[in-house]
């Protein structure tokens, strides 16, 4: 309950984020289906048209939808010349009006074209233009299913807003995403809590304007309004003294050592004097493009990623040369700045239950190549699709009998509970001491060095300042200290906060 | 009352049809003349075109072809919209807004031109369908089907227009309410001098409360004459068959009662 409570502490301020990007897309949904929905009343075509789309639309799962229109921003920024912003706010607005699009439209279409012919005749008869026409009596008369389709809108919108936390847009999603992930169940339960009661709160006051409008009491829309528009002033409060020079965004992926690792750069930020937010839950393809672009400001990512993912390399050199590569080409290509390397490295490192690996005899990854028909092969959700499969596979010769991805954690679990044979664990991970698995070494070299490399937007690149506050990092966490501050959030039992991880591994390291 | 009114408004057609697409032809090239303070009913059984040639009149149907004038003006010389507030129209469905009041119902027309001292108007209105006062603050659906149909005229007369349209304006109500509401329309024809043109397909009411009648079938008019020239038989076979059928029950209804 306490735990719960202490969860509950993180919410204000996203919830103000949640709102306010949900509140923006539905304002936009209405902007926009309005006006269609009216043209559609009165061409068919159109409507055929629109509510097709709106629907097919709706048939896209949230997450992809998000993900797309980074692709789609970027071209389009590339197209006017750049500024125009592919990651946070703005994706997670367009996203989410998409999305509110179909159930305001259809209930506005369906209530234009039903309205009874003869109050239409009369409209015409007593000499309406079409402006009075919709104005004075369709207008009013389709309003309370307009409002029906709104709070459907409002609803389906500040639920899929959780989702904007992976495209690096603030909302209740961080607190359920990072639950999720270190198995601080009362991290996401409050997070689930909080966006189900904002969406049950928005509901009822929209509930009541619709009601207001169909009994015609107007004291109580305008009363329900002033509630919304209160709420609204509340959540913009905090963004008024957003940006300014003091103020940095420290990004981090959706894991907890990205999670640990951000609140020690922030610490390290906020003893120089800086003010510090965090944009949590980044997808991985997601952060550096955030960095490059200035979303955030500094976070932590690792060598054989970009080297694989981003730079799409096959082949696997020394760690060095790798790192001398990622250096030069982030430079070069992105204006990124490698500051340094933070001293650990956390690459996938082939994994099986201890006394598993011993009855069966395998040490390294070419052991497991006779007997693999026979196992089954966890992965996170990317693995399977990484280029570090493709080589392992190619180098090995390495077929599994089944492989299925999970989250990370679970991943974990399926090992334990021994629903899973192999799985790639990552070598800076607490449980691969706690669970007593034996990593397995990879003696043809084929997956990459994964060093954790500190990285800072084109911005920082020549900011002494900020260069200086984060020096201190560089070579200063050995991998024990990293795996024991992770185990420190990930174990089951007495789990502790990234938070309080980060204080731990400051200790620990000499801060 | 009457000073701003346009008064003895004629109505003339000349050549006007009426097609759809896929070949249906509603009215077929009629040209007649409707003179300015005339009452005129348009009689014809469904389908004869007689909605369709009222409704070309303040535009709710364009004509294919032909030409309307109003007082000597072509109705499309002026937006539609303009035209309409300029007569009255009251049809079948009524078509009041479920959503305002009797009072704004009436006063919809003088909302629309801006006309202020709206609630002196709404009264004397009121007075004029015989409505009681306390009516104006009611719901359409709070109201019975007379009454409703009264709101409907009072709508129509509100911006005092000099022609009165109207689409079978008693087809759904029952006939003694029927028999009320034709005398009021037809004693307020008269005190405000307005023209009239009332489609109904019922020959008894067109004969009873019309100066003239139009008898339509299959887009044409088939008869022009006076309710005495048509109780002649003067109106030809069409007109006849029609006449013949409110004739016929009157006969029986004597019948029984001299019988009795």
């Amino acid at each position: 309950m306490t735990a719960f409570l202490d969860a509950m502490g993180r919410v204000p301020p996203l919830l103000a984020q949640h709102l306010l990007l949900a509140f923006c897309a539905l304002l936009l949904g209405i902007v926009v289906s309005l006006p269609l929905a009216i043209v559609s009343a009165r061409r068919p075509g159109v409507a055929r048209v629109a509510l097709g789309l709106a629907s097919l639309v709706q048939t896209i799962p949230t997450l992809a939808l998000l993900a797309l229109f980074y692709p789609v921003l970027l071209s389009l920024s590339a197209l006017v010349g750049g500024g125009i912003p592919a990651l946070g706010f703005l994706p997670s607005l367009l996203a989410l009006s998409l999305y509110a699009l179909l159930p305001i439209l259809r209930n506005a279409v369906t209530g234009l074209t039903g309205l009874d012919p003869a109050v239409i005749e009369a409209a015409d008869g007593v000499g309406m233009t079409a402006w009075q026409k919709l104005r004075l009596v369709e207008a009013p008369l389709v309003a309370p299913v307009v409002m029906a389709g709104i709070r459907t809108a409002a609803v389906w919108t500040i639920g899929a807003a959780t989702l904007s936390t992976t495209v690096g847009q603030p909302s209740l999603g961080d607190m359920i995403f990072a639950g999720l992930q270190t198995q601080n169940w009362a991290l996401v339960l409050a997070g689930c809590f909080s966006a189900a009661a904002l969406a049950l709160a928005v509901d009822a006051l929209l509930g009541l304007v619709e009601h207001g409008i169909a009994a015609r009491r107007r004291g109580r829309v305008w009363a329900a309004l002033a509630v919304l528009a209160v709420g609204m002033a509340v959540a913009l409060a905090p963004m008024w003294p957003q940006g300014g020079p003091g103020h940095v965004v420290i990004g981090a992926k959706s894991f907890s050592e990205q999670y640990i690792l951000s609140r020690v750069i922030g610490h390290r930020l906020e003893a120089a004097g800086y003010r510090v937010e965090y944009r949590e839950g980044l997808g991985s393809g997601v952060a550096l493009n955030a960095l490059s672009s200035g979303t955030i400001d500094v976070y932590v990512d690792y060598t054989g990623t970009i080297w694989a993912d981003t730079m799409k390399r096959g082949d696997v050199p020394p760690r060095d040369a790798i790192l001398a590569g990622v250096r030069d080409w982030a430079a070069r290509s992105r204006g990124v700045t490698l500051l340094g390397k933070l001293g650990f490295e956390n690459a996938y490192a082939f994994a099986m239950r201890g006394d598993d690996a011993a009855r069966r005899g395998v040490r390294s990854i070419a052991d497991l190549v006779p007997i693999a028909s026979r196992l089954r092969f966890a992965t996170d959700i990317e693995f399977l699709d990484r280029p570090e499969w493709a080589a392992v596979k190619r180098a090995y010769g390495l077929e599994f009998g089944s492989a299925h991805p999970y989250q990370p954690t679970f991943m974990y679990r399926a090992l334990e509970s021994g629903a899973a044979d192999v799985i790639p664990a990552f070598s800076s991970d607490g449980r691969i001491a706690a669970d007593r698995l034996t990593v397995l070494s990879d003696p043809k070299g084929a997956i990459p060095g994964y060093d954790a490399i500190l990285l800072l937007s084109p911005k920082h690149a020549h900011d002494a300042r900020f260069q200086t506050a984060l020096r201190p990092l560089i070579g200063r966490i050995p991998v024990e200290a990293m795996r024991a501050a992770n185990y420190l959030v990930d174990r089951d039992t007495d789990k502790q906060s990234p938070e309080a991880a980060a204080r731990w591994l400051e200790k620990r390291i000499g801060f | 009352m009457a000073a701003s009114r346009d008064t003895d408004l004629s109505v003339a057609f000349a050549g006007v049809s009426k097609h759809y697409a896929g070949g249906a032809v509603a009215v077929d090239d009629v040209s007649i003349e409707i003179a300015g303070g005339s009452f005129v009913a348009l009689v014809g059984a469904s389908g004869s075109g007689k909605s369709t040639l009222l409704k070309m009149i303040n535009r709710l149907i364009e004509p294919s072809a032909g030409q309307i004038r109003i007082g000597g003006a072509d109705v499309t010389g002026e937006p539609p919209f303009r035209l309409r507030r300029r007569i009255g129209y009251v049809f079948q469905n009524i078509g009041l807004f479920p959503h305002l009041s009797v009072a704004e119902n009436i006063a919809i027309g003088l909302r629309l031109t801006g006309r202020k001292d709206r609630d002196g108007r709404i009264a004397e209105l009121l007075d004029l369908v015989d409505l009681p006062q306390e009516y104006s603050r009611r719901m359409p659906d709070a109201l019975s089907g007379g009454q409703r149909q009264r709101v409907g005229v009072a709508r129509a007369l509100a911006l005092e227009p000099g022609l009165m349209l109207m689409d079978e304006p008693f087809g759904a109500l029952d006939p003694v309410t029927r028999d009320q509401l034709g005398r009021s329309i037809r004693r307020l024809h008269d005190r405000l001098g307005l023209t009239t043109i009332m489609v109904t397909h019922d020959m008894a009411e067109a004969l009873i409360l019309a100066d003239r009648v139009l008898v339509m079938a299959r887009g044409r008019i088939v008869a022009d004459a006076t309710p005495p020239e048509l109780l002649a038989g003067e109106g030809g076979a069409e007109a006849d068959a029609l006449v013949s059928v409110p004739r016929e029950q009157a006969r029986r209804l004597r019948e029984i009662g001299g019988g009795a």
